[in-house]
């Protein structure tokens, strides 16, 4: 288990390194998503199902954005006859997904039961319970976001700084440009 | 007086009554985090919003005589930072990173406001940080759009 998860962290870090190094925008794209797919995997393996989901999420999204950024034309057409089997093998394949998808619904509690309800020991029922007496604080959602969970806390305030150096750096350029346009014209 | 800056005077009267309240609840919900529901994010969010009501009614020049895009970075960077620290002293004093040190030293009175250790502290960095990349959100889209427009016509 441990070996496999060094195996994708490497993975993770050669990936990086091809983004960085390689001189083709497109290939720079598709290893940084080899580097999202990696490190949610890495998430499944260290028990975090959930960020796992929002990193593929946001993976396939930013990856649908990037590649339409980088690619110059991107007009495809399909040539030759209509495929019979192309269609057999979707609806195969959506049907497959329906099909698991009512046998996970089977499972779930019912709507508007709390499932700290049904199972012993589980992380929320231990937050409502302990959160009073390990932390002191009356608001047991602060308590969860900023002593249980302040490590995520830190990484969303991470995002956000970084957001607005990113659109910072990225609008001011233009602004410097013009103003030194404006300096010339004054001049 | 009537300035050519910002909007017209009613505009201007009603952002002056509104404005330190506006402030004020900011303030509250950023340091009772901890106690009632609030906290960092949205004391921020109102904080930043009480600035931008202020920079729309007066105009630019004047609202950022008091805070400067710059000052706000340095509210921006000082924010992350003390969340930083508060994090990495944890991890010296209690062997965790972000261990709420002060909580375990001092433990407050519960459903007072000096409680529950680190949490105010963590709350006042991000209230600090959150006010802060709003505001230059706000300002970096309308102010350099300006200024290219500006640019544009000359």
């Amino acid at each position: 288990m441990i070996t496999t998860l060094y195996i994708f962290i490497f993975f993770i870090i050669a990936a990086a390194l091809v983004a960085v190094e390689t001189p083709h925008a497109l290939s720079a794209v598709i290893a940084l998503g080899a580097v999202g797919f990696g490190l949610s995997i890495v998430c499944l393996f260290i028990g975090a199902p959930d960020i796992a989901i929002t990193l593929v999420v946001v993976e396939i999204l930013v990856l649908i954005h990037m590649i339409r950024a980088t690619l110059q034309r991107d007009i495809i057409t399909i040539m030759g006859p209509f495929s019979r089997l192309n269609v057999i093998a979707t609806m195969l394949i959506f049907g497959i997904g329906v099909a698991f998808f009512y046998q996970v619904a089977l499972q779930l509690p019912p709507f508007g039961q709390a499932v700290m309800t049904l199972i012993e020991n589980s992380p929320s029922r231990f937050y409502l319970e302990e959160s009073l007496n390990q932390t002191g604080a009356a608001s047991a959602i602060t308590a969860v976001l900023l002593d249980f969970r302040a490590y995520d806390t830190l990484g969303e305030a991470t995002v956000i700084f970084t957001a607005i150096i990113g659109a910072l750096a990225l609008l001011r350029r233009t602004v410097k440009r013009e103003r030194k346009g404006k300096g010339a014209g004054d001049a | 007086m009537p300035e050519k800056e910002g909007m017209s005077l009613i505009v201007k009267e009603v952002a002056r009554l509104i404005a330190p309240p506006i402030f004020i609840f900011g303030l509250y919900l950023t340091l009772t985090g901890h106690l009632t529901p609030g906290g960092g994010f949205p004391g921020g969010v109102v904080f930043a919003c009480g600035f931008i009501l202020v920079v729309l009614a007066y105009g630019g020049k004047r609202a950022f005589r008091r805070l400067p895009p710059e000052g706000a970075s340095k509210y921006d960077s000082g924010g992350a930072l003390l969340f930083l620290v508060i994090g990495l002293i944890g991890s010296l004093v209690g062997g965790h990173f972000l261990y709420n040190f002060i909580q375990a030293a001092l433990p407050g009175t519960v459903f007072h406001l000096l409680s529950a250790g680190t949490m105010p502290l963590i709350n006042i960095a991000i209230g600090m940080k959150v006010a802060a990349c709003l505001f230059m959100v706000v300002m970096a889209l309308t102010l350099f759009r300006l200024a290219g427009e500006k640019g544009g016509e000359s």
